[in-house]
């Protein structure tokens, strides 16, 4: 009977085939939204999780912030304030055991490089970093070696280079670069270094914009980088690892309040302000499920539509068929015989604009997905659910046409004109 | 090629005892629009028994209240007041899911407006009563192919029923009516809508149907002229029958 009624709701499906289309388009629409959200949103939380999660849930940035809004300061040279690496030292020594270690970085600037025979460009950003540094930023070696602590004590006139600098400067060859000279000119000062190893560029770490014009770091020893700067003791940020006992957000909010207890206690220019991956892991695992709520409460709001726009089919489609009703009661089909019938037939548009709707909803999420440069997966909870809910929509906006089918006086219905 | 089995055997006639009542209706009245100032009651008091294998025809000007007996007398409908008893069962008392399964396997309706379901296969037409009793698919198959080759229309199985002609459909409307081996055939003006060639067409396959297997036909119509072939005529004015005969032109 089940099997009848759904070759016999699909022959009216295909008798009046755009107005099946239109009503179930609101289901298509809904059950769309709501699968390219989850595939979309799913993608870009497994992304940035695991952006985040490689850069160690145990790493703390903290950096000076100004007090106040006098913007005055900041022209002036007031890098006697910073951070010195006797402030680290005291700072390793007060909160010994709980700290791994600290991550130094000294930004050289950015420019942009030209090939040799002009036509290729590649935009680049030079920083020198401790091991500490290199090593948390857990990169991917293609060609040669990583900066070595050999080169971080004798200040080593060395760097490592992006795949993609070398594809646009070089070659096509990693190993081409090895050995090679890099020569940079940043504000008017010019540096040099042999280049001694290619790492893998992350292209996940990039949110979206114009690929080709994103810049590339070349990583020199902080040593290197030092010797090229006048107050080279001093840093107006750096990051912190906590050591595996330490719950980096309890440790955060202390050592900022050590430090501005201390340090910069009667400072009236800066502050220190702390930040911890595994607080901001936090803020945006909310943040994302909060946005994803959002979008999927639209799409059931157009789900609602949808099943609404159903039952109003269902309403005209058993008007108009009053008199097949009462000729099949007259047949002797029962109350319930008649119920199903109906409802079968508003769950297989609902089925049928779910099913399309998932195909749609995948199709979009995994285009929206790649253009943000994630990779997007079918979730197949999303696709149960959404099966299960159309099922669930077409029962539940099918059942009060088609008790108002059933309940049919037969001879009403037959009369009917 | 074996007769099909239509009913189950009586001979036209033949004993005409109590047993052998289909159909009793006591005392029926049935009114309109209860409890509203446009009550009106329609039939006043009906009394009609109808024996095992008779051919009877209810006659009557339009708006004598002819169909309002018929739907009564197929249990689509419940009088206001009076009894009704067929095949044995006092049907007023019935649940309405037990008059449903009492419709499909007692009783065939034949209709002026053939009431085929739109869209739908002259096959799968004649299928419905089987699929409503749950017949498995290929035995549902097999006794609506049967029952089309018994009126004529095994060559238009596979016509819907807007590429039928009237008297094609009455034909489909037969055989759909028969293909649950009914105790009884109701029908309600089934020439009205026909041009009286194919009327007649139709009053000759209710006439070997009836000569085959002595299924038991009560015939609603306002043609004297085919009354008179039935057995029995009752005649019905104004809601009350004022008369009763044999047939002049029936042929046993
Ligand atoms: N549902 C109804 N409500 C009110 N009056 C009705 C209804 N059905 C039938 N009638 C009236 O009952 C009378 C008999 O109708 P009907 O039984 O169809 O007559 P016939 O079939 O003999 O032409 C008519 O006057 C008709 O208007
Ligand atoms: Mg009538």
């Amino acid at each position: 009977m089940l099997l009848e009624n759904i070759k016999l709701a699909f022959t009216g499906l295909m008798a009046n085939k755009i107005r099946s289309f239109l009503t179930m388009l609101g289901v298509i629409i809904g059950i769309a939204a709501v699968i390219a959200i989850m595939t979309v949103s799913s993608a870009m939380q497994r992304s940035v999780m695991s952006m985040m999660g490689s850069m160690g849930t145990n790493r703390i940035e903290f950096f000076l912030t100004q007090k106040g809004n006098d913007t005055a300061v900041r022209d002036t040279d007031k890098t006697k304030d910073y951070m010195s690496e006797d402030d680290f030292k005291d700072l390793m020594q007060h909160f010994q055991g709980q700290v791994e270690g600290l991550a130094l970085e000294r930004s050289l600037g950015n420019t942009i490089m030209e090939k040799e025979d002009g036509r290729t460009q590649a935009s680049i950003n030079l920083s020198g970093g401790n091991s500490l540094d290199i090593k948390t930023k857990n990169l991917t070696m293609l060609a040669g070696r990583t900066l070595s602590l050999e080169d971080q004590k004798r200040a080593a006139k060395v760097a490592l280079v992006s795949d993609r600098y070398v594809e646009k400067m070089i070659g096509p060859d990693v190993n081409q670069a090895l050995g090679q000279e890099i020569e940079i000119l940043i504000d008017s000062k010019y540096y040099a270094y042999t280049i001694v190893g290619v790492y893998q560029y992350n292209v996940s770490a990039a949110f979206g914009g114009n690929m080709e014009d994103m810049p590339t770091d070349v990583y020199i020893p902080l040593a290197t980088a030092n010797l090229q700067v006048k107050d080279s003791e001093y840093y107006d940020s750096f990051t912190l690892f906590t050591a595996e006992a330490a719950d980096p957000e309890t440790l955060c909010p202390e050592i900022q309040d050590y430090l501005n207890n201390g340090k910069y206690l009667d400072n009236d220019t800066y502050m220190v302000f702390g930040y911890s991956m595994k607080e901001q892991i936090r803020q945006m695992t909310s943040m994302l499920s909060s946005l994803k709520l959002a979008f999927v409460a639209v799409g059931a709001i157009a789900l609602l539509v949808g099943g609404i726009g159903v039952m109003n089919i269902m309403v005209v489609s058993i008007t108009e068929r009053t008199r097949e009703i009462g000729t099949r009661k007259a047949l002797g089909a029962t109350n319930l015989d008649i119920r199903l019938q109906f409802i079968t037939e508003a769950v297989m548009i609902c089925l049928i604009g779910g099913a399309i709707g998932i195909l749609l909803g995948l199709g979009l999420g995994i285009i929206a997905s790649s253009l943000l440069h994630f990779e997007g997966h079918p979730s197949i909870a999303g696709i149960a659910v959404s099966v299960l809910f159309s099922m669930a929509f077409g029962v539940f906006f099918g059942y009060y046409p088609a008790n108002k089918a059933a309940k049919l006086d037969p001879i009403e219905a037959l009369r009917y004109e | 090629m074996a007769e099909p089995i239509l009913c189950t055997e009586y001979k036209a006639g033949e004993n005409m005892n109590e047993q052998n009542v289909i159909m009793e209706a006591r005392n029926i009245h049935k009114s309109y629009n209860i409890g509203t100032e446009n009550e009106i009651e329609i039939l006043h008091g009906i009394d009609f028994t109808v024996h095992r294998g008779e051919f009877v025809s209810i006659v009557g000007t339009s708006g004598s209240g002819k169909s309002t007996l018929m739907n009564i007398l197929g249990i689509l409908d419940r009088p206001t007041v009076g009894s009704y008893v067929l095949n044995g069962i006092d049907v007023s008392t019935s649940s309405d899911t037990d008059l449903s399964h009492i419709r499909n396997q007692e009783i065939g309706f034949v209709f002026q407006t053939y009431n085929l379901i739109p869209r739908t296969s002259a096959l799968r037409n004649v299928e419905l009563p089987m699929l409503y009793a749950r017949v498995p698919e290929k035995r549902r198959r097999e006794r609506a192919e049967e029952l089309l080759r018994l009126v004529g229309m095994e060559e238009r199985m596979d016509h819907t029923p807007d590429a039928l002609s009237g008297g094609q459909k009455q034909r489909v409307a037969i055989a759909r009516a028969l293909v649950n081996h009914p105790s009884l055939i109701l029908a309600d003006e089934p020439t009205g809508a026909l041009d009286s060639h194919t009327g007649r067409v139709i009053m000759n396959l209710f006439h070997e149907l009836h000569r085959k297997s002595g299924i038991t036909i009560v015939l609603i119509t306002h043609s004297q002229e085919l009354a008179e072939e039935t057995e029995r005529i009752l005649t019905l004015k104004d809601g009350v029958f004022i008369g009763e005969r044999r047939g002049s032109k029936y042929v046993a």
